[in-house]
């Protein structure tokens, strides 16, 4: 039987298992949404573009499944493109569809015309024009496998309108062939090896555990693999939840806002065991002194990513699950006694620390306080972007994967609340905490209509300074206090604009109301904002300013 | 150091363009690229040479190889290959002078395609080094225009063992 080619997509969306996608309808999608209408897959009604493929990536992160938005042509589509680079950077599966105008009109400006496929040739792992009926349900295939496999990532479809309205016989193709794809297989043996005898010889080895861990579903192991071998780890912002953060081994984050402990660690290491992570520049600091004394055993299923930023000793490349197993059998136990002793002087000498004054609401204990309620509960952490999200990532304690979703590599401000759309459509029954900043708050704030529409128990909560915190913080620091469009005079009451998208609106303004609200919104069963007005020149600390050593720490 | 690469890619609309913008987003250095299709209509090859350190050569290999619809990448710097490069000359060529124009064309082998009132065209096809010597060499008598289709490159077959 012949189906038109909205018809395809609705069926083979249904065919890879697709509950739910996020989108926003619009001329070039129109036949698209005349199916969807009848079709048993879920969408989620976003607010703006960005919304969705945020959606779609906090989904894919809180799920493990990838994510899938919809857009019509042009701006709907240019919309998407925040949200696509998100995910690329991040290494997020998610699946974005576009409508496009009709093939015969397309290279003529027409309306709503945009070349998305050109625009997001940077930012996708792949993107596919349709250009035959006929080959659309393959290529749907492709696009799902492409972005779920190897190092996941954004895949984009373009759909010009009459390509969803012809017809064509379906058959989906249980798997595609690529000619230029394939993904690692099992790590050479002898490499596994070396790396168990090079462990084996270490005394300051550090464990460094990256987003890899999690999209490889490989917490467990790294545990098993970390106990045995008595080895300390940290973990980058998007490894938060490869490794519960309150284990003795755990040193937290590392990097320009890491733990002092941590940036320590990996300074005097003598071997640094990189698992699915990439030596991004907020982690290492200044190159050419980053762990001037240590060999480097690099775990990653891209192989582009070995030695892209570090020299790197011994290289394993393929997926960190199967590794991590080879590598608990065979490997050799350090001794890491006196090491750890000195990582515990170091924990004891600069911990993480704030100070609680009278009358003054204090951002670090907002997010203790909602780690202490939260951490027992099946809970989801987003966050925006800046202050917020440092002091999250230090406050905060992520004890599972997925539970922590945070723009890492772009920062895009604006992703957590729309993240947070996703993480709760996927997880209806967990806990979802949105930790906002004043100023990213506003970005994507129409989304609150979404969570609304839907009866998401979101619970968002802000750290109101009226200011640009991060950058605030910068001009402070090495601009002289010069705050350059970083004060909001202004801004719009969070509790009225709440109401006035029928949420539930909260002001905390003092440190014993904390944790009375915290419970009042987690018992909500719709939409909350807390509008926690915190000191307002508070700094994230310790910090290592960019382009220096990370032992150069401030504020520790 | 300056690499060359042979690269099979799927011979599709938009392949180009990630390559070449591949190489833009990274910050590598494209001193040439040709492609073509291959005897296989489905493949395309394309010969790129890129200048760079060890590391960036080694970078760069990796990213191509990212790309979906790269098939393959080769670096054949190391390896004994036949390079070959097309280049059309348009010269300035009064009657006067056209013996002595002549005379460079036939040292180089290389061919007269077109005579104007005022101008020769002169196809010549070699490696880098002869390409550079004709345009060295007829550059005293006025380039007006010139065409280069960049390199192309081939590994050599295996010799017979000799004995």
């Amino acid at each position: 039987m012949k189906l038109t080619g909205a018809e395809i997509i609705c069926k083979a969306l249904e065919y890879e298992g697709v509950e739910v996608v996020f989108g926003y309808p619009g001329g070039a999608v129109l036949p698209l949404y005349d199916k969807l209408y009848d079709s048993p897959i879920r969408h989620i009604l976003v607010r703006h573009e960005q919304g969705a493929a945020h959606a779609a990536d906090g989904y894919a992160r809180a799920t493990g499944r990838p994510g899938v938005c919809i857009a019509t042509s042009g701006p709907g589509a240019t919309n998407l493109v925040t949200g696509i680079a998100n995910a690329y950077m991040d290494s997020v599966p998610i699946i974005a569809f576009t409508g496009q105008v009709n093939l015969s009109a397309i290279g003529r400006d027409s309306f709503q015309e945009a070349d998305i496929t050109g625009i997001t040739l940077p930012i996708v792992k792949h993107s596919y024009l349709v250009k035959d009926v006929n080959q659309l349900a393959a290529t749907i295939r492709a696009a799902f496998h492409i972005a779920t496999t190897g190092r996941p990532g954004p895949v984009l479809i373009d759909l010009p309108k009459d390509i969803t309205i012809a017809q064509a016989e379906f058959e989906y193709p249980p798997q595609v062939t690529f000619r230029g794809y394939r993904v690692p297989g099992r790590c050479d043996s002898a490499q596994v090896y070396q790396a168990a005898r090079a462990i084996g010889e270490a005394r300051k080895p550090v464990i460094y555990a990256g987003g890899g861990v999690i999209s490889s579903n490989a917490a467990e192991e790294l545990r098993e693999f970390a106990e045995k071998t008595r080895i300390p780890v940290t973990n980058t912002l998007l490894g938060k939840g490869s490794f519960p953060e309150t284990h003795p081994l755990s040193l937290g984050m590392v990097g320009m806002h890491g733990t002092a402990y941590a940036n320590y660690a990996v300074s005097y290491s003598d071997l640094i065991i990189a698992i699915g992570a990439r030596f991004d520049d907020r982690v290492t600091g200044r190159l050419d002194t980053f762990a001037p004394n240590a060999r480097v055993i690099h775990i990653d299923i891209d192989p582009a990513e070995i030695g892209k930023n570090v020299r790197v000793h011994i290289p394993l490349v393929g997926d960190v699950k199967p590794i991590l197993k080879e590598l608990i059998q065979r490997v050799e136990v350090p001794d890491t006694g006196e090491w750890l002793k000195q990582i515990e002087q170091w924990k004891a000498e600069y911990p993480l620390r704030y100070t609680n004054e009278e009358g003054v609401l204090k951002p670090q204990y907002v997010i203790e306080q909602i780690w202490e309620i939260t951490r027992d509960k099946n809970a989801v952490i987003t966050t925006e972007v800046g202050q917020n999200q440092m002091w999250a990532a230090q406050y905060y304690k992520a004890l599972r994967p997925r539970t922590f979703i945070s723009s890492g590599g772009l920062g895009t401000m604006g992703f957590g609340l729309p993240a947070a759309v996703g993480a709760q459509i996927g997880r209806p029954d967990a806990v979802v905490f949105d930790i906002a900043g004043d100023g990213s708050i506003q970005m994507t704030v129409q989304e609150l209509a979404t969570a609304v529409q839907y009866n998401l128990p979101i619970n968002i909560a802000i750290l109101n300074n009226r200011f640009l915190g991060m950058v605030r913080q910068w001009q402070e620091l090495f601009n002289n206090k010069r705050y350059s469009q970083t004060e909001f005079p202004d801004l719009p009451d969070f509790v009225k604009l709440a109401e006035a998208y029928g949420a539930v609106g909260m002001r905390v303004t003092r440190s014993e109301e904390v944790r009375p609200a915290l419970e009042r919104a987690i018992a909500t069963p719709k939409p909350v904002i807390i509008d926690f007005v915190i000191a307002r020149e508070e700094n994230v600390f310790p910090m290592v300013p960019a382009g220096e050593s990370l032992t150069k720490m401030v504020g520790c | 150091m300056r690499h060359t690469l042979a690269v099979l890619v799927e011979n599709q609309p938009g392949v180009l363009t990630r390559v070449a913008g591949l190489f833009s987003r990274r910050g590598y250095n494209i001193e040439s690229l040709a492609v073509g299709e291959t005897h296989e209509p489905t493949i395309s090859r394309m010969t790129i040479v890129v200048d760079g350190d060890d590391l960036v050569i080694e970078q760069v290999g990796k990213q191509l190889n990212k790309l979906i619809d790269v098939i393959d990448v080769q670096d054949i710097t190391q390896a004994e290959y036949v390079d070959r490069e097309l280049v059309l000359i348009k010269v300035n060529a009064e009657p006067s002078i056209r013996g002595e124009i002549m005379q460079i064309v036939d040292i180089f082998r290389a061919r007269i395609v077109d005579i104007g009132y005022h101008t020769l065209i002169i196809e010549c096809t070699g490696d880098e080094g002869k390409i550079r010597a004709i345009e060295k060499s007829l550059k005293p008598f006025g380039i007006l225009e010139l065409v280069r289709t960049g390199k192309i490159a081939m590994v050599r077959g295996q010799k017979y063992e000799e004995d």
